[in-house]
């Protein structure tokens, strides 16, 4: 699953980050702010107009995803990991 | 490296309280908030520690990896590493991070100590990491990263001083540098994840505060609604609040004129001194609180951690008008002043991105444009309240800002639909935790505006406001004239010849000549209107009287929207040029704005003269 995809307030871990093309700088600073294996994430709130961006938590710490940006972070569900 | 200075480099993740801490070490003033990316370029300031030694310290943007996305973090990873054009490799590295989120943090100490160079870590924010239970080992994390370990408070008086014992110390010996690819980086994620194992331990992962809060202020409905209201009662406490003040001092001011010129004998002299300086002077110096009160919430806001939260609200609008989420706190600025907005810019990472918003960052209502609409609007709109509460003065006020914000949307959009690059750009921002407004910060805020409002009134605007006096008093008319002297004065001839391009949108002599100084700062066309209409005699009974005698509603609604599209200043000019480095991007910011601006006016002024 997609962390785009994942509803609001259900628990995951991350299981990576897929370049959207080669050498995408995106994908990169996503995992420079620590979307790698395993962290745990969640989605804590959702923009107001369409669904976007989403908020994450990750960490300790939040960040605002546009959903094509979190659409490049696959997930599984903490209960399954 | 001489003995006696050691110049060190203050570095971090955004937003973990650098300048903060800057500010505490070195007794400097700059600009703290609360929100990712306020320093965006590099700073210097230097103390003399108690051994002695002078430390020269530098503070640089926050960026969250060397892997650099931006302007500023280029900055920030050129002079770490001795790249920077004329910048000597620091001597110390001194690596602030937030203790209150070190999983994110500590990857870049990791980073940072992979140069190879002496670095001492600042564990920031401890007053609130302890707040909230956070426990973190510290001799057992300085033993784990190799690196001397300071706790620091750095909104707290005296909370640096651990800070600058450390580093009055013995210099660290620097680990051996590391190569850095794509297998380490990652490698890092894992290390930090170990260290945090070790040593930290958390009640919780986030503040409960932070939770509660954010449940109402990010939700899709109530969120927006506090949004709008904050914004709405900003502009309505500037109006009621700023504006008796404003009054109570334009007022003195004219008293002290009157009474001074009592002294002088009448002439050339008794002119200036009454209707150029005290006139002028005293009508722009009322602006003060009006600004005053704007600041005090803008800075309020920026401290508070809200405005990444109204970002987040906003960016799906902003996106559809070819901007970015991020676009919104440089906008907000601009709204004190354009000039720090786009320096502001700097922190989008998105060049395309950027040079959007750059282009449309004067569109927002600056405040050196309240004084013209205020007085304006006190000359030409009744005070009567519309529901019982709603000022209709303000409701007025209110809709100029809206008509700048709706402008910078079309334009936007307009933009996004004639370039080329379409491509996807992100938005990846953090939002802060909120904290309580520091009112020493608030205070400082305050109080440099206020300062640069000063400089700007006693400097360009004095020296405008005589040069105005002067083309307006000379040459004398001619013996035997009829009409005002003022007609044959320079004033008099330079504002016929404009008014040829502005009597379509229905501006008078006098308010085109007022334009001219309005370029060079906008508060200007106050002054400039008082001085002529005072010289011509015009204006018993103040400026407003004057106005709302001499021109048309048509005419003053027409100048309220040439406002607030027109291409001013000078200044702001300026500095996209320096932004941007290209004249190209100025031309097109002076062309656009030229042709909206004189678009709009002659709309409203065409519909309102048909209607009046």
């Amino acid at each position: 699953m997609r962390l785009s995809e994942l509803p609001k307030g259900a628990p995951a871990v991350v299981d990576r980050v897929h370049d959207a093309h080669a050498a995408d700088p995106i994908a990169q600073r996503l995992r420079d702010l620590g979307f790698v294996e395993g962290e745990p994430v969640r989605v804590v709130a959702i923009g107001p107009m369409g669904g976007d961006p989403v908020l994450i938590q990750i960490g300790y710490t939040r960040f605002a995803l546009r959903r094509a940006e979190a659409a490049r972070v696959s997930v599984r569900s903490e209960a399954a990991a | 490296m001489s003995a006696s200075t050691l110049r060190i480099a203050l570095v971090g993740n955004p937003n973990c309280g650098k300048t903060a801490l800057f500010n505490q070490l070195t007794g400097g003033r700059q600009k703290v908030a609360n929100y990712a990316g306020v320093t965006v370029e590099r700073k210097e300031g230097r103390f003399t520690a108690p051994s002695g030694r002078v430390l020269q310290i530098l503070d640089l943007p926050g960026t969250y990896s060397f892997e650099a996305n931006s302007p500023d973090e280029q900055i920030t990873r050129d002079v770490c590493a001795g790249n920077y054009p004329g910048e000597a490799a620091p001597d110390l590295i001194i690596c602030v991070a937030d203790a209150t989120n070190l999983r994110l943090h500590l990857r870049f100490v990791l980073e940072v100590k992979r140069l190879g160079r002496p670095v001492v870590l600042a564990l920031n924010m401890m007053d609130t990491a302890r707040q909230r239970g956070i426990v973190i080992d510290v001799p057992e994390l300085q033993r784990r990263l190799g690196l001397p370990v300071v706790e620091t408070i750095a909104v707290r008086r005296g909370g640096a001083k651990a800070l600058i014992e450390r580093v009055d110390g013995e210099v660290p010996t620097a680990a051996p540098a590391q190569p850095d690819d794509a297998a380490s980086r990652a490698d890092l994620h894992a290390q930090v994840r170990e260290i945090l194992t070790a040593t930290v331990t958390m009640p919780r992962t986030t503040a409960a505060l932070d939770d509660a809060l954010d449940r109402w202020a990010l939700h899709p409905v109530f969120g927006l609604l506090i949004l709008a209201v904050v914004m709405f009662l900003v502009f309505q406490a500037v109006y009621a609040a700023g504006k008796p003040m404003s009054d109570l001092i334009g007022g003195g001011f004219g008293w002290l004129g009157e009474h001074v010129a009592a002294l002088m004998p009448a002439g050339p002299l008794q002119s200036l001194v009454t209707n150029g300086l005290f006139g002028g002077i005293g009508t722009v110096l009322g602006f003060l609180p009006v600004i005053l009160v704007l600041f005090l919430f803008i800075l309020t806001l920026e401290e508070s951690g809200y405005l990444p939260r109204a970002a987040f609200l906003l960016d799906r609008l902003m996106l559809s008008v070819g901007l970015t989420g991020r676009s919104f706190i440089p906008l907000l600025s601009s709204f004190a002043c354009a000039i720090p907005g786009i320096m502001g810019t700097r922190s989008i990472q998105d060049p395309r991105d950027r040079l959007a918003t750059i282009l449309i960052a004067p569109l927002m209502t600056c405040s050196a444009r309240l004084p013209v609409y205020a007085l304006l609007i006190g000359a030409f709109i009744p005070i009567r309240y519309v529901f019982g509460v709603f000022n209709l003065q303000g409701i007025v006020l209110f809709s100029l800002y809206l008509a700048g914000i709706l402008g910078a949307m079309a334009v936007g959009w307009v933009m996004k639909h004639i370039r080329r690059d379409k491509s996807e750009h992100a938005l990846l921002m953090e939002l802060p935790s909120y904290r309580m407004p520091k009112l020493r910060d608030v205070a400082i805020g305050l109080y440099e505006r206020g300062a640069i409002f000063l400089k700007r009134l006693t400097g360009v605007i004095l020296g405008l406001t005589v040069l105005m006096w002067f083309i307006s008093t000379f040459p004398s008319p001619p013996a035997g004239a009829t009409g005002p002297a003022i007609n044959y004065s320079f004033a008099g001839y330079l504002g016929r010849g404009l008014q040829y391009i502005f009597a379509p949108i229905g501006f008078n002599w006098q308010i085109s000549l007022a334009l001219i100084p309005a370029f060079a700062a906008r508060e200007t066309a106050v002054a400039a209107l008082a001085t002529v209409y005072l010289v011509g005699g015009e204006a018993s009974g103040g400026l407003s009287h004057a106005l709302a005698g001499q021109i048309s509603l048509a005419s003053a609604l027409s100048l309220l929207v040439w406002f607030a599209y027109a291409p001013q200043c000078m200044s702001t000019l300026a500095v996209i040029r320096r932004e941007t480095n290209s004249w190209r991007n100025v031309a097109i910011s002076f062309g656009y704005m030229f042709g909206m601006a004189y678009a709009a006016s002659f709309i409203v002024y065409q519909v309102t003269r048909m209607l009046t």
